[in-house]
Order: C-alpha cells, then structure tokens, then sequence
C-alpha cells in the first residue's frame, strides 16, 4: 500500500498531467479560433474551413481534461478548490462564459445552415471567445502563482453586505487584474495560438495552405518567446516567491533550458519543414512551461497558504480516486489513440475507400 | 436579491438547462443505434437516412451539454465553497468515475457524428453503443453524487468536521439505487416521447410517410418501456423518500399532520398558515399504502419537524402533482401502444394515438424538471440533508446577482438560438413520397 507522504504528490502529478493534456490538445483548438479570427488573404474561407475540420471531432474530447482536473482537484485537495473558485469567482465565471459561447458558437456555425451572413456570424463569436478565454485561464493560473490571493476567512461569512477586510475589488478584482497574471494570460493566447498553427501544418495536403499556416507558426512561436521571457522577468517582483524558488532549483533550470530547446527545435523544424517534429517540440514546449510552473510551486499548490500535503483530503479518497483513475487511463488511453488514428492519421489517403458510407 | 437567493437561482437555473442537454445526451444515441441496427439489418436506406438526421439535430445539442456541465463542475465551487470543501473527499469518487465516462462519451461521440466516412459501419455502430452505453454511466455516477446529498453517509462528524471518510459507502447511500434507476428511466421515457411526438405531429399534420413512420416506431419501441416502468421505479423512489427524509415526503404530499392510515392527495394547495391542503382529492389510506405498503401505517406529517426544517411547500407539493400526472398519462400511452402493437394495428393510423403521442412530447421533459424539483427544493433547507444547512455552504463573495443574472441571460439566448435551429430542422425533413407508408408497431422496429 503507498505510503501517506507519497499519495498527495502523486494526485497532484496526476492533476498536472491532465492539465498538460489540456493544454496540449485544447490549447490547440482555443489557437485554432485565434488563426479563425486572424485569417486572411485570398485563401482566407480555406483556412477557416481547414481549422473547422480538424478540431470538430476531436474538441469535445480534448474538452474533458480540464474537467479531469477539476474532478481531481475538488476530490483530492478540496480546500484548494473552494479557495480558488471563491478568491477567483469573477475571472473563472467570465472564463466559464467563454467557454459556453466558444462551444456553442462552434456547433451553431457547424450546423446552422449555409447562409454565409449566418456563418460569418457564428465564426466572429467562436473566434472572439476562443481568443478571451485563454487569456481568462492563464490570468487564473497567474494570479494562484503569484500568492496573491487573499485567504476567504478575511471574509465574512454568510455573504452579503460589504466584506469585511478590504473592499470588493480589493478582494476579488486586484488580486488577478495584474501585471503578471495578465502576462501568464498573454502568455496561454500565444502558446495557444503557436501550437494551432503548427499543428495544422500537418492537417491539410494543400501546400499552399500549409505555408500560410508555417508562416503563422513561425510569428506566433516568435510571440511566444518574447512574452515567454518577459513573465519570467516580470515574476521577480511581480511573484517573489515564486521567482526565488525557481531560480534556486536545479530542477526548475534544468525545464528552462529543456523549454528553450524545445522553442529552437519548434523554429528549426518549421525552417526546415520536418512538421511531425514540429508538432512534436510545441506540444513539448507547451507541456514544459505548465511542467516550469508546477515545480516552481512545489511544494505549495495555493502559493503562501497551503502546500500539496496540507491541503491533500484523507487517505482513503486518494487511494480511491488514484484507482479510478489508473483504471480509467486503461479505457482512455485506447479509446484517445483510436479517435487520433481515426482523424488525425493516414490523413493523406482521405476517405478509405474500401467503406461504403 | 440576497446573495444566497441569487445563488440557489444561479444553481436552480444552470442545472435545469443542462439536465435538458443530458438527457437528450443519455437517450438520443439510443434511437440512433436502433436505428443503425436496423440499416444494418434490412438494408432500408431509410433507416440510414434517420440515424444521420437525429445525429445531425443531436450533435447540437451534445456540445451545449458538454459546456454547460463543465460550467456545473465549476460552479459547484463557485457558488457553494463550503459544500464542496465538505462533499469533494466523500462524492469525489462517483465524480471521478463520471469523469471517465464522459470522456469515453465525447470521444465515441466524436466518431460517431463524424466518422461516418472514416470507419466501417460495424465500428461506427459499436461507437454509437460506448456512446449510450457512457451516457448512462455519466448519469447514473452523477446522480449518486446527488443521492448522496439526499442521504450522506460514509463519514463520522466531529466538530461539524467529516472524519472517518468512507467513500465507498457514500456512493452505496440509499438514495443511490431508486435515484439512478428513475433517472436513468426518465431519460429515456422523455427523450423517446420527445422525438415520437415529434414525428407523430408530422404526420398528422399530412406529412406521412416511410421516414416520420419508421422515426416514430423507433422512438416509442425506446419510450414505452421506460414510460411503463417509470411509476414502478417513482414507488420505489417516494418509499426510500419515506423512510429516510420524512419531511420531503410530508410537503411533496401536503400532508400536515402525523396519522395513521394518511390519505393520498390528489391536486390541491398546501396552506401553511392554516396548516392544511385545500381543494385536493383525498383517497383514504392512499398514502400509508403507496409509501410504506401498509393500509394503515403511520405517516409523519409536517407537524412532526419544526418549522424551520420544512422545504417551501408549494413548489414541492405541486412539482410532485405534475410528474405523477405526466407519468401516469405516458405510462397510459405507453400501455396503449402495446395492446395496439399485440392486437396487429396500426398506431399511426389511430388520429387519437398520434394525438396523445404529440401531447407527449414535450411532458417527459416536464417531468424531469418537476422531478428534479421535487428532490432539490424539497431538501430544503438543507444542502445535505441533515447535515449542512445550505445558507451556511454559500459562498462569501457578494454581488451573486450579477452572475446568476449573466449566465441566466446567457442560458435564455442559447436557448432561443437552439430552439431556432432545431426547428430549422424540423421543416427540413425529407418528404420522401412512398406509395405504401408501412404500418407502426413496437414490434415493427424490433433490431
Ligand atoms: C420522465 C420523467 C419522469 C416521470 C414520468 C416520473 N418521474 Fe419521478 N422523477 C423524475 C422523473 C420522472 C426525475 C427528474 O428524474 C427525478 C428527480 C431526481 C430523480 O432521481 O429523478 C424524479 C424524482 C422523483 C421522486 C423524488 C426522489 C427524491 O427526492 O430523491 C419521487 C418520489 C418520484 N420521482 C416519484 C415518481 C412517481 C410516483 C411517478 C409516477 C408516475 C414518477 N416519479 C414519474
Ligand atoms: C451538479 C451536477 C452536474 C455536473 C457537475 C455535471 C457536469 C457535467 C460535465 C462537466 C459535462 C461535460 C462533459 C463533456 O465535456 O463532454 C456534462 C455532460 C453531461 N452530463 Fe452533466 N453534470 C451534472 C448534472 C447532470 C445530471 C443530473 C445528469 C443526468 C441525468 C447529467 C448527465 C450528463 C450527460 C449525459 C452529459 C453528456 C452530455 C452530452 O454530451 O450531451 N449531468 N455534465
Ligand atoms: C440536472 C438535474 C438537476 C436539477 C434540475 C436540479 C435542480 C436544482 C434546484 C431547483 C436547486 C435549487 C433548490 C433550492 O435552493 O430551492 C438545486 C440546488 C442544488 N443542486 Fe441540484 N438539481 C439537479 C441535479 C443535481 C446534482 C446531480 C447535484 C450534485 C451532484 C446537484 C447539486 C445541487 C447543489 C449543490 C445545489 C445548491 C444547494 C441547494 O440549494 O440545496 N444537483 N438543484
């Protein structure tokens, strides 16, 4: 049986991944309707059309890691939860929001008729909210690392009425409206929108449409560094702690440096057209900074409140929750690889041809 | 609006809308397998027609399902901190569970509805199956989730703190069993009535022919059984109500005073101030019978608590009026169905038949928002019963008003949008001239 220090550190490795796995594959759908939004040029319908194809069948599913997580979360570190979701109310509710219009907005367009005034509509909407709600997830994830988050027993409790220790904005606004976690907000919206690009590189045969994508690829990766290393830079007074922590670890240098060779490798796979490496390194890419994040947290999760062990529930739900999610994993992960192999592989054959509908 | 009011509507009014979406999620990839099986089987290219019409007009509505539970997952945290704090180690495993299954959902689903191209057509019907098949799942592991709330268990309190956490016997509460197996009923009761109604409208309305008949057979052959059991599976419910929350079972009846032999209330308003339900039908020992099946057992009324554990009596009272009335009435339909189908008739040739099936279209879905309202604001005024009362679990930040107000405006465009659409669709049905319409029994469409 795993011992008591162990399992808390296990769950939340578990939890990290499904972020990861979040990040990776919807991260890339949220970047799809930034290049929706973006599109232009004579091919601008086609690269529209190409973004549709590839995240239709596939977004529904990438969608359900962030509920894995927050499964996890309130299962196995339910004091975490209910201080994020309380502290964070606003930016998570407008980021909820996003979430609704973006995936609404999607099937309206897929499935609301021809009229192209009607399509373009829905287009607008879903590729809005693809844009605001990654920018509302990292400004969440920002304002967690940053500690900046006030305890809710500095409220008082009942509701209603004004809170006592600070005023409402002093509560609930400022701890997020700020310089680092709007950067970490920037920062999700580019590596967001480099991952689409790259990754649809490798959706179509048209190689003029993939060059338009190569190109994207290559400006977004290029945003994605600069603002990479100005949150880095920014941290040092924006979250002391944190910054401190990272720096001191050579754990935490070791992912920088794997982090900037997975950028020159993302650069040079798309210099030199290699695209499955290219998807390869941004999704490593993508993967190392929430991996950065994570260990320049260890070991708190709520940063100056509460650490991994102290914030862990009783044995007994994590071991359960662990054996759910080990079983899981056993129907998941073929279930994932036959709906890739299904959309994403063998693509260039198009339809099979053997099948009758 | 105080902020616990605005809290309780936000939740009220997010789960309405998604139970919509769930069940359509639960039930429709049931109809499309069946009608899958049935392409499979005959080679009717009608049939193919039917399975990728209801796979178009659902795939819709399984995305705002999927949106609007994530937004649940959240705002279960948002709205109700204290709750979750408290429920997370105990109802996280059902959770987890359901977790799972809905990824399998989402990701057979993403090759159902667009795979048909891609994959041979035994692999896109089994797709279709794991679809209905973690649809059920999905809704049988949230629902114990709820049970638990109705009845906790699987913790020791100390200090108003859970310890000795079992979550294994918080998902084997009592609740759990009645509560799924009604659940997972009524989905299929309310989605098969919805789409029958449809098609029996349609024909009505001189639109008849081989697609909207083979659409309305499927679609009862899924409904009446469910439909049939479903005031079996409501017994069940109301006599675990009985047992373990008293007072739910007292407002849901009206019935003030603690007797012995209790009536059953038929219609009828509760009246708190003079403590009695006026203008209802009484059936002597109606209530004793059906709640403990015992003509003359003791049944607790309201007077049995103090007052400031009753729930509010009228929402209860008359939801639980209205998903019998709607339950009795499919059932009956239901009933009818199967004599005409032993008797070799025609149910689309009987005017009356198609009639009361269109009656019935929108009422399961009516029922599962009467029922839901039953259980919620009858565990009024607690969050879990007995246990957390639900003004202590809300959240401290002020202004609630404002998302409840957002997200309902948000919820009321969706709505209007998807109704829109699926109307669209409606219209759009192929009129698909056959000579000879065939005739429609539950036995025609038997896969
Ligand atoms: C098609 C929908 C439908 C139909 C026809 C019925 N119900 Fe129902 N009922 C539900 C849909 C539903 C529901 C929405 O699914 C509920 C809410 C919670 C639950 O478990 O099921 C529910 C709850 C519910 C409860 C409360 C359980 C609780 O508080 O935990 C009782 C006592 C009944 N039902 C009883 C009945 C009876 C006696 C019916 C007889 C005809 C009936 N229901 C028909
Ligand atoms: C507090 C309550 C609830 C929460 C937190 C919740 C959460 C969720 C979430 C996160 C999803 C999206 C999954 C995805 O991305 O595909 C979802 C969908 C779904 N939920 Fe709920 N849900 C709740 C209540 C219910 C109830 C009561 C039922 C059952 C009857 C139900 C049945 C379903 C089904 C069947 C789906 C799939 C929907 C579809 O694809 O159309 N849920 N729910
Ligand atoms: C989808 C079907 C459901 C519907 C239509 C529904 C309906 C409602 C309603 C009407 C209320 C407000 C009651 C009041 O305050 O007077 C409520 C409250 C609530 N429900 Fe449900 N419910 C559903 C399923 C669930 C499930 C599956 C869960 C949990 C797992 C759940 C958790 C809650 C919570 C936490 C509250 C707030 C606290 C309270 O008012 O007791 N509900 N629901």
């Amino acid at each position: 049986m795993i011992g008591t220090p162990l399992l808390p550190l296990i769950l939340a490795g578990l939890m990290l991944v499904a972020l990861i796995g979040y990040v990776v594959l919807a991260g890339a759908d949220f970047g799809g309707g930034v290049w929706d939004l973006l599109a232009s040029g004579p091919r601008r319908d086609a690269q529209r059309a190409l973004i549709a194809e590839a995240i239709a069948p596939v977004w529904e599913a990438n969608h359900v890691w962030l509920v894995v997580v927050v499964v996890i979360l309130f299962s196995s570190f339910p004091r975490v939860y209910s201080e994020i979701a309380t502290m964070l109310h606003v930016p998570l509710s407008l980021m909820l929001a996003g979430i609704v219009l973006r995936g609404s907005a999607f099937v309206f367009r897929a499935y609301g008729g021809d009229q192209r005034a009607s399509r373009l509509r829905w287009g607008r909407l879903f590729a809005i909210s693809s844009v605001v709600t990654p920018v509302l997830l990292g400004v969440s994830v920002g304002a967690i690392a940053s500690g900046e988050l006030a305890s809710p027993a500095a409220i008082a409790s009942g509701g209603g009425g004004a809170p006592r220790g600070g005023s409402f904005a002093a509560l609930f606004i400022f701890p997020w409206l700020r310089l680092f976690p709007l950067g970490v907000g920037l920062l999700a919206l580019a590596t967001f929108a480099m991952l689409a690009a790259v990754y649809l590189t490798l959706e179509t045969d048209d190689a003029v449409l993939r060059e338009d994508f190569r190109r994207r690829a290559l400006m977004a990766g290029a945003a994605h560094a600069v603002v990479a290393a100005l949150v880095l830079i920014i941290a040092r007074s924006e979250a002391p702690a944190m910054w401190l922590r990272f720096w001191s670890r050579p754990a935490s240098l070791a992912v920088l440096a794997a982090g900037v060779l997975a950028g020159a490798g993302v650069l040079g796979a798309l210099v030199t057209r290699r695209w499955v490496w290219a998807r390869f390194a941004a999704a490593a890419e993508a993967a190392l900074i929430v991996f950065g994040w994570a260990l320049a947290q260890y070991p708190e999760m709520l940063p100056g409140r509460l650490t991994i062990a102290a914030a862990a529930a009783p044995d007994a739900t994590l071991r359960l929750i662990l054996g759910v999610l080990a079983a899981g994993t056993v129907v998941l992960l073929p279930s994932l690889l036959y709906l890739f192999r299904v959309f994403k592989g063998e693509r260039q054959q198009g339809a099979r041809p053997d099948v009758a509908h | 609006m105080p902020d616990l009011l605005a809290a309780r509507s936000q939740m009220a009014m997010s789960l309405a809308f998604h139970i919509i979406f769930a069940v359509v999620g639960i039930g429709m990839p049931v109809l499309m397998v069946v009608a899958e099986a049935r392409w499979l089987h005959t080679g009717e290219g009608v049939y193919l027609d039917l399975a990728k019409r209801w796979a178009t007009g659902s795939a819709i509505l399984f995305a705002v399902g999927a949106v609007s539970g994530t937004v649940l997952s959240f705002e279960l945290g948002l709205l109700w901190p204290g709750f979750m704090a408290f429920a997370g180690p105990l109802v996280g495993m059902p959770f987890s569970l359901e977790g799972f299954a809905f990824f399998t959902e989402a990701i057979f689903l993403g090759v159902y509805l667009h795979g048909w191209d891609r994959v041979r057509p035994r692999a896109h019907m089994a797709a279709g199956v794991l679809v209905a098949v973690s649809g059920a799942m999905s809704a049988v592991f949230v629902v114990i989730a709820n049970a638990w709330m109705n009845t906790p268990r699987g913790f020791t309190l100390v200090d108003g703190h859970p310890t000795r956490i079992d979550p294994i016997a918080a998902m084997m509460t009592p609740a759990a069993l009645p509560q799924t197996l009604h659940m997972v009923l009524a989905a299929y009761a309310a989605t098969g009535f919805a789409v029958a109604g449809v098609h029996a409208f349609l024909i009505l309305r001189g639109r008849d022919n081989v697609f909207h008949r083979r659409a309305l057979g499927i679609a009862l052959l899924v409904a009446a059984p469910a439909a049939i059991l479903q005031p079996f599976s409501g017994d069940l419910s109301a006599r675990y109500v009985a047992q373990w929350q008293p007072v739910k079972l007292a407002a849901m009846e009206g019935q003030f005073r603690s007797q012995r032999g209790a009536p059953l209330r038929v219609g009828g308003w509760p009246d708190r101030d003079a403590r009695t339900t006026r203008h209802a039908i009484e059936i002597p020992h109606g209530l004793s019978l059906l709640a403990f099946h015992d003509p003359n057992a003791e049944v607790r009324g309201l007077d049995a608590f103090p007052e400031d554990q009753w729930p509010p009596l009228r929402p209860v009272h008359v939801a639980f009026q209205v998903m019998v009335a709607i339950g009795s009435f499919l059932a009956l339909v239901s009933l009818a169905a199967v004599w005409l189908t032993l008797r070799r008739r025609d149910i689309a040739s009987r005017r009356w038949m198609l009639a009361a099936i269109a009656l019935g279209g929108p009422m399961g879905f009516l029922a599962v928002e009467a029922g839901w309202t039953v259980t919620e604001v009858g565990r009024q005024p607690w969050i879990i019963y007995g246990v957390t009362r639900t003004a202590d679990a809300v959240t401290p930040m002020p202004g609630l008003v404002v998302p409840f107000l957002g997200f309902t405006l948000l919820y009321l465009l969706l709505s209007v949008i998807v109704v829109w659409l699926l109307a669209r669709q409606f219209g759009q049905s192929p009129e698909s001239s056959d000579a000879a319409p065939p005739a429609v029994s539950l036995a025609t469409e038997m896969p």
